[in-house]
């Protein structure tokens, strides 16, 4: 540890309650990664605070030292957005994880950043509540971490990302000041901004969360086609009619092959590819689209189709698909978890590219999707113990991104850019527009401490100028925007 | 440390909230990915420091978190083999060596276990030290259902018993250490029961400790010991299936073969191999009914033991017996699958943090209001009626899913 990091221990140390700032190296190496786990850096501290004063304390000291400081929640990221900084401090919200408040009348609840999301579930599924987003990891990762990554989840297709469900967040600004941020507020939409930023705008101490009625009627059907083409279509053909489902998620031979290894879940055996297919809300309503629904699969060739009759019939057609990406880990001793998104009517064009690429390369890819909304989760499987795999399974999973980028997509669908995929946001955004995120950053964080590194490609400093131009920046000279 | 088996982990934290030390204290390095994460440290070189010891030992080997793993991590095989590391590497406090050599030269003694039931002689400190878990022994038997009719001190279990009508099977039984000692009337219903469900039951005298305690504590040597002798006894006996009603016994002599294997002992795999050690309430769904169920009104809440949940992955079987009975109404408590804090000897080594678990169990259980509680492990009875009468509530009657099929089976009324 520096001199400086030692004082700053030390100070942080007399902030915090005991045994809340860690320095034992063995120790902290414990919080080198996150789920991404090819990126490594051993925190320089780690702090466990109990309260957002706690957490302001911590950063207003981070600031006196002109020290960087990262956030992480359960650590379960999926693209190095909580790697720590060896020269930083790592603020983990693990002991933050109580449930301040539930307003049934008002269908909100106040919770703290570590809470995980499914305990915001449990804690109104009695009362016939829940809360919506959903993503695989739910029962582990922290409602701070699905505010900074938007997360999604299955059902997003028909009820929204995490961005639709925050009605208000609490944080510490980079300066060490707590505020709230209110979908309410008048003016500009600083919470839709927070919401996605990773990290890089300050730390969520309190997340004001809206809770949704669980549906009337419920019902889930599985559908098992020869190849993959063939339920793609018949996501094109559910879609196209009208209907929305609450969910519709695909996986091909190779997810289903270590969803079986892992959790047995007993898919129609044959299976090229499986289909998931949730439909809710009023009874009336959903019988009359899982008509439909039935109609289009066998038209597309679904050679079995199950329906779930109850909660635990239903659990078990998901089981499989809830453990999918996890579950890789049975049948190859590592793997690349991608994310990307193209247009639903690329898909079956997409998929056939990444056919070709994992031929080509002799890497296998299992492929899970949120099929309705085209988020692709292509699982890179590799031998890390063979000389070059991993390479050559980068190269695949980066192609991959490419083909998203292509066809009109994007680089991430739900699990953020992080470090890991900072250098393709040049390949998205033109200069201007990787400008133009600089100084909303900027605005909330000049000194440029609060997870630094992360999103953008080439890490600036606020009082430079950004890219490559020199001069004054066009949005600045417009008199559109203020430098900082 | 099989760094394969460490490899297997990827780090995708499913298992933290499963983690009881997680749970309590939300930090890394005590979830098993953090203790996953510190055997790979310790395998790539970094020494076994105290830091790195205390947070192995503050694992109380509950499985939940195999259970939760969707890449099939063997935490269970990674957390042996570090205990064993711990043991030979670390060199522990003075008082803390006395204590737990005191442990393992008792519990896993029958004989030496029954002295030390009478007031102990032993020096002061180390008296302050195990009293807590003694202090628990006696009053949580008198807080027992007393489902079983007048309990004697001791119940002297014949050599066998014979089925009650047609014979359907012949299995032995283990008595097991501190159920044995501590509960002997859990062994006389479990006997009684197979019994009555047409078995004819074998119970061998010269039985000892089946390795359990050694082998969750790092002490593969004596834990072998034990296991080829608990072996050899039951091929003595005859019999090619062993009915056991703890779930920390149960869940190792189910492993027998892969210790045995763990060692390069092909033989002793292959003895192991060829009898079959099955938990009573997997034993008895699998058999299936015979004999009538006589009526039970109660309200029932069932623990799940980790060694039993976890460690063998029998959940519904007890709970199907349960709500079998006529009249008798199950309720779930809430947080089931998360370690009540006896695990084994933790209570005795890791007090604080076993006491702490054990409140929250203790609410969770009362909040059920539940007439009795069911559990499965001796360890957790004790652990749980201690924490109950520590809360300053009502005691709640414990009673062993055996004992409440015995009350049924005989038709009993007496029910606490
Ligand atoms: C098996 C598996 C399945 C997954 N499935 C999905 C899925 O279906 N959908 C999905 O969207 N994601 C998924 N993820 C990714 C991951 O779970 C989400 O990104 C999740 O939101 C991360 O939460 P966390 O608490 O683990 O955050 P961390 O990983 O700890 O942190 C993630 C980011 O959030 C920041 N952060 C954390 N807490 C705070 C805070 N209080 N204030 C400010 N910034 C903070 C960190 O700095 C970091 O940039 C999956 C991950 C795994 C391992
Ligand atoms: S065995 Fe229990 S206490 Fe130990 S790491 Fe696993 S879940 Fe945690
Ligand atoms: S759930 Fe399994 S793979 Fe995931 S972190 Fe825990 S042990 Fe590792």
């Amino acid at each position: 540890m520096t001199e400086t990091l030692d004082e700053l221990a030390r100070r942080l140390e007399e902030a915090l309650p005991p045994g809340a700032v860690i320095t034992d190296p063995v120790r902290l190496r414990t919080y080198e990664c996150d789920g991404l786990t090819h990126h490594r850096a051993v925190p320089g501290v780690v702090v466990l605070p109990e309260s957002a004063e706690q957490i302001a304390a911590v950063v207003r000291l981070c600031g006196e030292y002109g020290v960087p400081f990262v956030a992480r929640g359960a650590g379960t990221g999926l693209s190095g957005g909580a790697l720590p900084r060896t020269d930083g401090v790592l603020v983990v919200t693990s002991k933050m994880r109580r449930i301040l408040a539930v307003d049934l009348a008002n269908r909100r609840a106040v919770v703290e950043p570590g809470v995980t999301n499914l305990a915001i579930t449990e804690a109104v599924r009695e009362h016939g509540y829940y809360y919506a987003p959903d993503p695989s990891s739910q029962q582990v990762c922290t409602i701070g971490g699905n505010v900074a990554e938007n997360s999604g989840g299955a059902h997003c297709l028909k009820y929204g990302f995490t961005v639709n469900h925050v009605l208000a967040l609490e944080i510490v600004t980079p300066d060490g000041e707590i505020v709230t941020l209110d979908a309410d507020d008048p003016g500009y939409d600083l919470l839709g901004a927070f919401v996605g930023s990773e990290g890089t705008l300050g730390i969520t101490t309190k997340v004001t969360v809206r809770l949704s009625r669980a549906p009337q009627a419920v019902t889930t059907l599985l559908a098992a086609f020869k190849d993959i083409e063939q339920g793609g279509q018949a996501v094109s053909a559910i879609i196209g009619g009208g209907v929305v489902p609450a969910a519709i998620e695909m996986m091909d031979a190779l997810a289903i092959e270590a969803a079986e290894a892992a959790v047995a879940c007993a898919y129609p055996r044959g299976a090229g590819a499986v289909l998931i297919v949730e439909l809710d809300g009023p009874a009336a309503e959903v019988a009359h689209q899982f008509a439909e629904v039935e109609r289009v699969c066998l038209d597309s060739g679904a050679f079995e189709l199950r329906t779930a009759a109850g909660p635990e019939e239903r659990a078990a057609i998901w089981k499989g698909r809830k453990s999918a990406f996890a579950a890789v880990g049975r049948i190859s001793p590592a793997y690349i978890v991608q994310d990307g998104v193209v247009p639903r009517t690329a898909l079956p064009e997409v998929l056939a590219s990444i056919d070709r690429l994992s031929a080509e390369h002799g890497i296998r890819v299992a492929n899970v999707f949120h099929a309705g909304d085209g988020n692709l989760h292509p699982l890179v499987l590799f031998d890390d113990a063979e000389p070059g795999a991993g390479e050559r399974a980068e190269l695949v999973s980066g192609r991959i991104l490419d083909l998203c980028i292509e066809h009109g997509g994007s680089i991430t669908g739900e699990h953020g850019v992080g470090v890991d995929k900072s250098r393709y946001m040049p390949k998205m955004f033109t200069d201007d527009d990787l400008d133009t995120m600089q100084l909303v950053r900027c605005a909330f964080d000049s000194r440029g401490l609060s997870n630094p590194g992360k999103i953008f490609p080439t890490p600036r400093l606020c009082g430079e100028v950004p890219g490559v131009r020199k001069g004054v920046h066009p949005l600045v000279e417009s008199g559109r925007a203020e430098q900082f | 440390m099989d760094p394969e088996l460490i490899d297997d982990c990827v780090h995708c934290g499913f298992c933290l909230p499963t983690c009881p030390t997680y749970v309590l204290w939300g930090e890394e390095m005590d979830s098993p990915r953090g203790r996953i994460h510190l055997m790979k440290q310790h395998v790539e070189g970094t020494p076994l420091t105290d830091e790195m010891a205390g947070h192995f030992d503050a694992c109380l080997g509950c499985m939940a978190c195999v259970t939760a793993c969707p890449s099939g991590v063997r935490y269970d095989k990674l957390i042996e083999q570090t205990r064993a590391e711990v043991e030979r590497e670390h060199v522990r406090e003075p008082s803390d060596r006395a204590l737990r050599e005191l442990v393992f030269q008792l519990f896993p003694y029958p004989r030496r276990l029954r002295a030390m039931r009478l007031p102990l002689r032993l020096s002061a400190g180390l008296r302050r030290r195990i009293a807590p878990g003694l202090e628990r022994v006696n009053p949580s038997l008198a807080a027992m259902a007393d489902l079983a009719p007048e309990r004697p001190s001791r119940v002297r279990l014949p050599r066998r018993v014979e089925a009650v009508g047609r014979r359907r099977a012949t299995v032995g039984m283990l008595t097991g250490c501190v159920q044995g000692e501590f509960f002997p009337q859990v062994n006389a219903a479990t006997a009684r029961v197979l019994a009555m469900e047409g078995c004819e039951v074998v119970i061998p005298p010269a039985q000892g400790c089946c390795g359990a305690l050694p082998l969750h504590s790092g002490r593969p040597e004596q834990a072998v010991r034990f296991a080829r002798r608990t072996v050899a006894v039951f091929e003595r006996a005859g019999v090619d299936t062993i009915v056991v009603n703890a779930a920390g016994c149960g869940s190792t002599m189910k492993e027998y073969a892969e210790i045995f294997e763990g060692i390069g002992d092909g033989e002793w795999a292959g003895r192991a191999r060829a009898i079959r050690a099955v938990d009573l309430a997997e034993y008895l769904a699998e058999l299936g009914p015979a004999a009538r169920r006589h009526p039970l009104p109660l309200a029932v809440a069932y623990h799940d033991a980790c060694h039993l949940a976890h460690a063998q992955g029998v959940r519904s079987q007890p709970r199907e017996l349960l709500a079998a009975i006529p009249g008798l109404e199950l309720r779930e408590i809430a947080e089931s699958s998360i370690c009540c804090g006896s695990a084994g000897t933790y209570n005795l080594f890791q007090p604080e943090a076993a006491r702490e678990l054990g409140d929250r169990k203790a609410g969770r259980v009362l909040a059920t209001r539940a007439d009795l509680l069911v559990s499965a492990n001796p360890g957790c009875t004790m652990q749980i009626t201690s924490a109950i009468r520590r809360s300053g509530a009502a005691p709640i009657p414990v009673a062993h899913t055996a004992q409440v099929l015995d009350a049924s089976l005989r038709g009993l009324e007496k029910v606490a």
